[in-house]
């Protein structure tokens, strides 16, 4: 469709900010970081695993680049929430505003209904729900990486200073702290690359990739048929037009595409590498 | 002056005793023994001195010494003649005896003797008659109590002939070690440890009043008379020594035909010190002939006299080995019939060797058991110690490599779980530091398994028994035993019935490695759990044991935190994890941990709720959450896809635009996800 868009070259609806598609890319390369050199250790017993911890130069490098794309991390989630208090401030004037408005990221009765109405469709018992900015699952992806942040983060740096942790906690809390990170990093990588990568990239009307977090930019026919009730809302505020930019020229978007296709390859093969450990090379 | 008392007080004595001797005088007719009693009135007191130029001298006479010896019968005055017809108590500074007076010929050979013309130099170490035969307690010579009897006197020469003496040092002695050598030689030999009072003794030889040096033509060893002297006892010496001396050729020529001990060296007389003589020519006669075939099996008999000569054996006769010549024949080997027994000489060696496993195999007749000159060679045997030697010790494991390497006679029958030992050791930090360094010190084949005492690691005796293992490795490794053996791994600490690991069990037997190279590191993790299996699975849970399956080193092992030789239970005060050591020990690589960092489980496991209910039961909370989580996720992924699917295709169906291009990319991957 993006080629289309292209050679019609009409304006397309943008849908982040510059920001928001920086810290995406960004939280991406950490990520993958971040979960492939931590899964060496969690399935060292693979060969695979092996493999990778030499590629990255040894476990000590591994454990640099683990540590710095951690830190990175922490730094793009501070980030984010200084975006938000800002935001807050030039857009929302209060947090209730903000959070109880129709673009807000907070769960609401409408997540609920939309999510029952969801399932009666997936079962051919009613209509496709229309959705606004964002939908009930963009919103559960949303918050399980700040539930995320914060449990593998903190366990994260309970392993990274030991030493300092255990002049507050007992020894046995390492343990403890190793398992959940360990768990937790397991259920976040395994849930971005399937469920995500479904929801926002494999399901048959964006496959093979939705761009439009990279790019920001959606077609309006596209906008219209994902987010009604957002597009509704603009064109009855006036505000549409505001929105709409022109599209990123060729080189641009091929590019994108590039990382787009390196990011999903990474994340997919590391799904399968992990079904392979836990259910073939278990020990 | 001092004396002047004891022979006051005596006098009391002495006159109430003066009338006793008087009435025994009248009613004996035994002159002697009435004065000899007289003498002992005095004599027989322990405490009596005398002087002698002016010295205080012991005249303490031993009564029933002296009545029990050769002069039992004798008067005192018969030899002390200058106290007869003297007033008691007489004169102190008595005249010295004359043995000559009944002795004369002995006196008269020992007057013109080395000895005697010693005396007369006035040489103060040379021997009067009574520093050989004793003064008042003289015994026949054939009297074991005899100081001249034939079992004393080697040690009555040595008085004054054994190294260190002053007649050794002061005098001029053309021998060296007499007595030693003596003792070591066939007749000390026979004399001193088996007791043959007919072996011969110094007098025997040199006699015993006319010793004089073998310049001397009248001594008893000189040139020419020495046949005649060793004859005396070896009577019919010729017989034997018929090639060299031609039978009564060696009397009459004695100048110009070998003396005995020109082979024979004096007090050194044993088989040993042979020297390569004629003997060894009449065998070359023929050997040296480089064509010269056995009869029977047509093996070469040639005998390289280079080889020989340089040989370990170059001073050992041809037939001290080939012991069963006989010279009077004309081919002295024709009466051979076995082959050279080395132990003959090398008595001990070859016991241990008929131990070993070699030798019983040898004891057994079988073909393939080395016997000495597999490994020593033959007429060219060289020490260990020579570079050019099979048993050098960069040499040993090519020659053990002749049968133990693999296809080998020793390497085909062998049905241990060692195999190709030759190559393993020669990668092995022994092997490369002898073949490579060139380390002689390093351990070698015989180092471990003995050169003579080969045996199989099962026989307790032998030195690679677990049993023995510490002790040999020990001998090298001298500080990491003294570690071990007060560890819990010894036998000497553990009382268990289990197996107890010893060196080779982590080290290895032949692929014995540096213990810093990487592998070794990695290695020793399994080497552990194969007794600690549980223990060792756990340690892999944790990040030190991924870290070391991913193939580092670089975090703790088995050893660094348990030691390596000094390994104890963690409830010993002494183990490296005892509540006293643990801090210590985990700040080797935490700086700064402390008692509560020191909690940290390193051997946890998220599967036992008995031991680690806290673990294990966030394992589980954590694994709910995953499951639980990819359950809902999952089934909303499923039930969404084909509704998806629906929707692109009745969206393709419903719009029908000739836009192909986009929808073209799309198709295939529609139909194919279309199929399940």
């Amino acid at each position: 469709m993006e080629p289309a868009a292209e050679q019609n070259n009409a304006k397309q609806y943008q849908r982040f900010t510059r920001l928001n598609r920086l810290l995406h890319v960004v939280m991406i390369v950490c990520f993958l970081s971040l979960a492939s050199t931590g899964m060496t250790l969690k399935f060292a017993y693979t060969s695979w695993a092996v493999f990778l911890s030499h590629l990255f130069g040894g476990f000590e490098s591994a454990g640099y680049i683990h540590r710095v794309a951690a830190a990175t991390m922490i730094i793009l989630f501070i980030t984010h929430i200084t975006d938000l208090v800002r935001r807050k401030r030039r857009e929302y004037g209060t947090w209730r505003a903000m959070l109880t408005g129709p673009d807000s990221m907070v769960f609401n009765k409408k997540d609920l209904q939309d999510l029952l109405g969801n399932f009666k469709w997936f079962i051919g018992k009613g209509p496709r729900p229309d959705y606004g900015r964002w939908t009930y699952w963009e919103k559960f992806d949303y918050f399980a990486v700040f539930w995320g942040m914060m449990v593998i983060g903190s366990t994260g740096l309970m392993l990274w200073f030991p030493v300092f942790f255990t002049l507050f906690f007992p020894g046995w809390l390492i343990n403890v702290a190793t398992i959940i990170h360990s768990d937790e990093a397991l259920l976040a990588t395994g849930f971005i690359f399937t469920v995500h990568f479904f929801n926002t990239h494999f399901r048959p009307e964006k496959f093979p990739m939705d761009l439009v977090v990279f790019t920001g930019r959606m077609t309006l026919e596209e906008f219209k048929e994902d987010k009604p009730l957002e597009y509704e809302a603009l064109v009855n505020a006036g505000e549409l037009e505001k929105h709409m930019v022109d599209p990123y020229p060729e080189i641009v978007v091929r590019v994108i595409r590039i990382f787009g296709w390196t990011a999903l390859a990474i994340g997919t093969s590391m799904v399968i590498l992990i079904i392979y450990a836990m259910v073939f090379a278990y020990q | 002056m001092s004396n002047q008392t004891p022979y006051r007080t005596r006098r009391p004595l002495l006159r109430f005793s003066l009338p006793v001797a008087v009435l025994l005088f009248c009613c004996s007719a035994l002159l002697a023994a009435q004065e000899n009693a007289e003498c002992l009135a005095c004599h027989n007191d322990k405490s009596l001195t005398g002087s002698k130029k002016g010295k205080p001298i012991h005249v303490f006479v031993d009564e029933q010494k002296f009545g029990g010896s050769s002069h039992a019968k004798l008067a005192c005055i018969d030899c002390h003649t200058d106290v007869a017809g003297k007033e008691l108590p007489h004169n102190e500074e008595l005249a010295p005896v004359d043995c000559g007076t009944c002795h004369a010929e002995e006196q008269a050979l020992h007057a013109k003797s080395l000895h005697g013309k010693a005396i007369a130099r006035g040489d103060v170490l040379a021997p009067h008659c009574k520093e050989c035969h004793g003064t008042h307690e003289i015994y026949s010579a054939k009297d074991s109590r005899s100081s001249v009897s034939p079992l004393k006197v080697p040690y009555t020469c040595g008085k004054c002939h054994q190294e260190g003496s002053p007649v050794q040092k002061q005098r001029t002695i053309h021998q060296d070690n007499i007595i030693e050598n003596f003792s070591e030689s066939i007749h000390g030999e026979g004399l001193l440890r088996k007791g043959l009072v007919v072996a011969p003794n110094c007098a025997t030889c040199h006699t015993a009043h006319s010793i004089l040096p073998h310049t001397d033509p009248a001594s008893s060893i000189a040139r020419k008379n020495i046949a005649k002297t060793c004859t005396k006892c070896h009577a019919e010496i010729e017989l034997v020594h018929r090639k060299v001396i031609k039978g009564e050729l060696w009397e009459k020529q004695a100048h110009s035909l070998p003396a005995c001990i020109d082979c024979h060296q004096p007090h050194k007389i044993r088989k040993v010190f042979y020297d390569q003589g004629m003997a060894d020519r009449d065998c070359l006669r023929c050997h040296e002939n480089k064509d010269i075939k056995a009869k029977n099996d047509g093996r070469s008999l040639f005998v390289n006299v280079d080889d020989l000569n340089h040989s370990r054996h170059a001073k050992t006769a041809c037939s001290q080995c080939h012991s069963e010549v006989n010279a009077s024949r004309v081919r002295a080997c024709e009466t051979i019939q076995h082959k050279v027994d080395c132990a003959s000489c090398h008595a001990e060696v070859g016991q241990q060797y008929q131990k070993s496993t070699h030798g019983m195999l040898l004891a057994k007749g079988d073909a393939n058991a080395p016997n000495c000159k597999e490994c020593h060679g033959t007429h060219r045997v060289l020490g260990k110690a020579d570079q050019t030697s099979s048993t050098f010790a960069t040499n040993v494991p090519a020659l053990c490599a002749r049968c133990h390497r693999e296809g080998k006679k020793a390497a085909v029958r062998y049905t241990g779980d060692q195999h190709e030992i030759i190559e393993h050791y020669t990668e092995s930090i022994h092997g490369k530091g002898l073949m490579k360094s060139g380390l002689t010190v390093t351990a070698m084949c015989t180092n471990c398994h003995t050169a003579h005492s080969v045996l199989p690691r099962s026989d307790e005796a032998s030195s690679v028994n677990p049993k023995n293992l510490p002790q040999t490795c020990g001998k090298c490794h001298n500080g990491i035993e003294q570690q071990f053996e007060k560890s819990i791994h010894s036998k000497l600490v553990n009382n268990t019935d289990k197996p107890l690991p010893v060196c080779n069990d982590c080290h290895s037997a032949h692929t014995i490695r540096r213990a810093d190279e990487n592998v070794f590191k990695l290695d020793i993790m399994t080497k552990c759990g194969r007794c600690h299996e549980e223990i060792s699975k756990t340690y892999f849970d944790t990040y030190h044991g991924k870290v070391s399956q991913l193939g580092y080193t670089k975090t703790a092992k088995c050893y660094d935190c348990h030691g390596a030789h000094d390994i104890l239970p963690v409830t010993d005060p002494r183990s490296h994890l005892s509540h006293e050591n643990v801090v210590g020990t985990c700040q080797k690589c935490h700086s700064g941990a402390n008692r509560k960092f020191a909690g940290y489980l390193t051997h946890a496991t998220h599967h036992d709720p008995k031991k680690y209910p806290i673990l294990f039961w966030v394992f589980w909370g954590m694994t709910g959450l995953l499951i639980g989580t990819f359950t809902v996720g999952g089934i909303h992924t499923l039930l969404w896809l084909p509704r998806a699917l629906k929707m692109k295709r009745d969206k393709k169906n419903k719009s029908r635009v000739p836009e192909e291009e986009p929808s073209g990319e799309e198709d295939p991957e529609e139909s194919h996800e279309d199929k399940p």
